[in-house]
């Protein structure tokens, strides 16, 4: 018999936007078109609703016969993650109204990624794992060709599909040569049973389909592409909520399945980590698109990321949770800056036409300086707490090289940030965007005071909540 | 500590005054940065300078409350923040008066810039005052995240500086500047986090006391020195400084020379001797013969100059080379002459660029040769010249001599050669300064739009009359810094024996 309060425990926000995105499916069937404007507002309510309902359960537990397993670690990337998630829905709105691509659908295929993020964040069984990855990726497939008559759009979307498919195979290979030699799907019982040369290779099949999701090199060609062709809201989207689900589950799965075997990942994990932050940030250098720069700029802040699961989960876990909320808090307010830059009626995606944004919109522009250079790393602002925790997990745990490839790759992409700072503040003044939503500059504005000054006076909180929260994996 | 934490209030002043100067244009005016009427910008101009006059007010009353006989670290205030990290100011006999510095040089910027920048002025005051707080940072934090925090964050504005209101290179110049400087800055933030692992704890008097063995003291040492080198700024990573120097406004050459060079001797003084004595003395011949070749090799450079402002911005590099002279000599007289030099040069080379500025917003050059025979128009100006070129000369009766004097005796006690060879620089000294006096004053007037310059106005004149004054007060009374810094210079020695 079901045990409905230990189900309701363990994964109550997954059940919950399940419901939500299966209602929406119903209102859209019965209100058709008339349902379009009110989706939005709907969709961010249950992302909200699933955000406060991960904390309301946030001890988390385990239910299924261990097939989920939740703790303070998970739920609060889930919070995190629904939150952000909900934060793009509203600011995609108004995009999507003057592109008349103002669809529920849309919607629903948010709420149904979303349940994917929550679903991978819960698994404590490859099958769970594997089921929530695939949820994930076939809405996030299709919202990124949401502008189906749009080439670009399209290609987007069939390039991540064709390359996730073939990850999603990576991964699957991976999960059933672990079955094969662990006898088991089981996290725990993965982490328990002798390690064989054949697990070994399960694990490393398992990596690279895992890297994939997170768009860590070298399995990142598809970021920069996607990134730039899908519509903006989607990138925004793609940059922040599933980034940091992907990025928790990666460590998550690294920590409890083989955290027995960490010495058998660890250089696998830090060369990736060093690729991708080299490769991000050598690679953003000669972006002309911003949406392409932004892509560039997750491959290598994956890499920082990255830095702390090479860490461990002892000296790790609390720093990736403190990187990576900062960096989709940062990453959303970029995005939302892009959604911004809008002139006689079309979107304008080359930095150059950010120049003089200062003359022209001055607070827009200090909110995006702040986000840059708090995403950079730089203090005061409260990303340098990001690259910090990262950095002191990685020196922690030995691993120098990585830290010096951390610094150096750090000042490469001040080189592309502060390229875009100049353009705002030093160059001649362009005309002036179109008048943005409300909705936008808000995101911009709030997100670069959480990020960028409300993390620098109350980092301790934020720490503190997050070296809480990794305690839950050791349970 | 109780009390009123007036460190902080300092600190911070500027910074809430910025936000206020933002708050209130945008509210005015709908956008604080929009193309501004003459008068409007004065009035930002003027709500700077009030801020910042109203900083040096607070931080001499800071110093009246400092006690200058005691060594160790005063009006100490600690907060809790980030875990081991703690909000943890305070200040020394070394920290103090760089303090002094800062506070006093920046209402002397903002009033300089009154008739030489026309754009986005508000602006302009609000990264001066946010400079101002992160500069006053550097020398008050006793915690070393938070002194890496303002040290780095004061990269921002500087660059800000320079490239919006530089020069026809100052995008590059402004590149370079920031990125150079992180370079290093990076790196020591690698050793800072080192350093927090390895003594669990973050504050700089805790520091001080732990000891570091020998062969991890010299990868910090070079880290830190990476950071603070770069800064000082020392042959060979001095490059950036005439770029930053040349494009920057006038203002920011000031506070540039003023005090953003001093943060590294500064560093040097707080962390790499107490902090890695064993380091220091490994490196001391080291660091003794690259002073040495800035001395020397900078100073010849400045004398090949053609642009006024390169010309000085090379004699920076070399008084600069007197600084870490004085400062690895590891004795009183040394240390003392050091951080006196500091002073001195914060105050002479902040002069000369202004002296610099008061042509150049005349002539809009800064071509040695199109200038020559300003006595006849300018003989206010020819003798504040003539004053500040003797001082950096390092003529008796001015601060520039005692500083020189004090880091060569110190560097003789500690190697022969060393301070042989920065005499050497001594003699270079008069003869690029003299070639640039003479060719920029002295001689017939060949330029014919220099008939109708004017001499110096009231606003200049405020601006530098001040500086010849403290330059000649300090010159003959060296004794009112060496009574602050004494305490501080001799707890730096005994640190550097004990720990």
């Amino acid at each position: 018999m079901l045990d409905y309060t230990a189900m309701i425990v363990a994964i109550g926000p997954e059940l919950w936007l399940a419901a939500a995105g299966l209602l929406g499916v119903l209102l859209g069937a019965i209100l058709k078109d008339r349902f379009n404007a009110l989706s939005f507002k709907y969709g961010a309510l249950a992302l909200f609703g699933a955000a406060a309902l991960s904390l309301m359960f946030y001890q988390g537990g385990e239910a299924f016969g261990g097939l989920v397993k939740t703790n303070t670690f998970v739920n609060f990337a889930k919070f995190v993650s629904f939150a952000v998630g909900g934060f793009a829905l509203i600011m995609s709105e108004g995009f999507l109204k003057r592109h008349d691509t103002i669809r529920y659908e849309y919607v629903l295929l948010t709420l149904f990624a979303s349940l994917g993020m929550g679903m991978i964040l819960s698994a404590a069984d490859l099958m769970t794992l594997y089921m929530g990855i695939e949820t994930l990726s076939l809405s996030s497939y299709v919202l990124a060709a949401f502008h189906r008559d749009s080439a670009r759009s399209s290609e987007a979307g069939l390039k991540y599909f064709v390359l996730g498919a073939l990850a999603s195979g990576m991964l699957l290979y991976g999960a059933s040569l672990v079955y094969g030699f662990s006898g088991t799907t089981n996290f725990a019982g993965i982490s328990s049973s002798a390690p064989s040369i054949g697990l070994m290779f399960g694990m490393v099949l398992m990596i690279v389909g895992l890297a994939f999701k997170i768009s860590a090199a070298p399995m990142h060609v598809w970021t920069p592409d996607v990134y730039e062709g899908a519509p903006t809201p989607v990138g925004a989207f793609f940059a922040s909520a599933p980034k940091m689900a992907s990025m928790v589950v990666f460590a998550n799965v690294m920590f409890t399945a083989f955290g027995d075997v960490m010495d058998q990942w660890q250089l696998i994990v830090a060369i990736i980590a060093g690729l991708s932050m080299i490769i991000g940030s050598f690679g953003a250098l000669t972006q002309t698109n911003v949406k392409r720069l932004l892509g560039y700029s997750s491959i290598a802040n994956v890499g920082y990321a990255l830095v702390a699961v090479a860490a461990g989960q002892a000296s790790g876990a609390g720093a990736l949770l403190i990187f990576m909320t900062l960096y989709v808090v940062s990453s959303l307010g970029l995005f939302a800056g892009v959604l911004a830059m809008r002139r006689r009626g079309g979107m304008v995606e080359s930095i150059d036409e950010l120049g003089g944004l200062m003359s022209s919109r001055p607070w827009l522009a200090i909110a995006l300086s702040i986000l840059i250079f708090s995403i950079a790393g730089l203090p005061p602002f409260g990303g340098f707490f990001g690259k910090w925790e990262v950095f002191n997990a990685g020196i922690e745990a030995g691993l120098l090289p990585l830290a010096i490839i951390l610094v150096v790759s750090s000042v490469v992409s001040l080189g592309y940030y502060l390229r875009i700072v100049k353009i705002m503040w030093f160059d001649e003044p362009k005309e002036r965007f179109e008048s943005i939503d409300g909705s936008v500059t808000l995101t911009v504005l709030a997100s670069a005071f959480v990020a960028g000054i409300l993390f620098l006076v109350f980092i301790n909180q934020l720490s503190q909540w997050a070296y809480d929260a990794a305690l839950g994996l050791a349970s | 500590m109780g009390g009123f934490p007036i460190i902080s209030a300092v600190v911070f002043l500027p910074l809430i005054g910025a936000l206020i100067i933002m708050g209130v244009r945008s509210a005015t005016a709908g956008s604080f940065s929009s193309e501004e009427a003459g008068k409007d910008s004065r009035a930002a101009l003027l709500a700077g300078l009030i801020i910042s006059s109203a900083t040096f007010v607070a931080s001499v009353a800071a110093f009246l409350t400092f006690d200058s006989n005691a060594a160790g670290y005063q009006l100490v205030e600690q907060y809790a923040w980030y875990g081991e990290i703690t909000y943890k100011v305070g200040v020394d006999g070394l920290s103090m008066p760089l303090i002094l510095l800062t506070t006093f040089l920046t209402p002397i910027c903002l009033l300089a810039s009154w008739n030489s920048i026309h754009t986005r002025v508000t602006e302009y005051v609000v990264a001066f005052l946010v400079l101002e707080t992160f500069m006053l940072g550097v020398f008050a934090a006793l915690d070393i995240v938070l002194f890496y925090i303002f040290f780095e964050a004061g990269l921002i504005p500087m660059f800000l500086i320079i490239g919006i209101w530089g020069g026809k290179e100052k995008i590059y110049a402004a590149f370079k500047f920031f990125l150079y400087t992180l370079l290093g800055s990076l790196l020591m933030l690698v050793a800072v986090v080192y350093m927090f692992q390895a003594a669990g704890s973050s504050d700089i008097e805790v520091l001080e006391k732990f000891a570091f063995p020998p062969h991890v003291q010299t990868w910090l040492w070079l880290a830190f020195a990476a950071s603070f080198a770069v800064k000082l700024p020392m042959w060979p990573v001095h490059t950036w400084l005439p770029d930053a120097h040349v494009q920057a406004p006038t203002a920011g050459s000031v506070i540039l020379a003023g005090v953003l060079l001093k943060m590294g001797g500064y560093g040097f003084l707080r962390f790499s001797l107490p902090m890695f004595p064993d380091a220091s003395h490994l490196f001391q011949p080291a660091m003794f013969a690259l002073a040495v070749i800035a001395i020397v090799y900078t100073s010849l450079v400045a004398w090949r100059q053609t642009d006024m402002k390169k010309l000085i911005a090379y004699s920076s590099v070399a008084h600069m080379g007197f600084v870490t002279l004085g400062i690895f000599s590891f004795n009183e007289v040394g240390v003392q002459g050091a951080i006196f030099q500091m002073l001195s040069h914060g105050l002479i080379a902040s002069a000369l660029f202004l002296i610099v500025g008061v042509v150049y917003d005349r002539m809009h050059t800064r071509e040695i040769a199109a200038y020559g025979g300003l006595v006849k128009r300018m003989p206010v100006y020819a003798t504040l010249f003539m004053l500040f070129t003797m001082a950096n000369v390092g003529l008796p009766g001015t601060s520039g001599f005692v500083g020189e004097i004090l880091t060569m005796v110190g560097g003789f006690q500690a190697a022969t050669w060393a301070a042989a060879g920065a005499a050497l620089g001594v003699i270079f000294s008069a003869v690029y300064m003299l070639t640039l006096y003479r060719r920029t004053v002295f001689g017939e007037i060949t330029n014919p739009k220099l008939n109708d310059i004017s001499d110096m106005n009231v606003i200049e004149l405020v601006c530098i009359v001040p500086l010849a004054l403290l330059t000649i007060l300090f010159g003959v009374a060296p004794n009112l810094i060496f009574n602050i810094t004494e305490g501080a210079a001799n707890r730096i020695l005994s640190l550097m024996v004990g720990g």
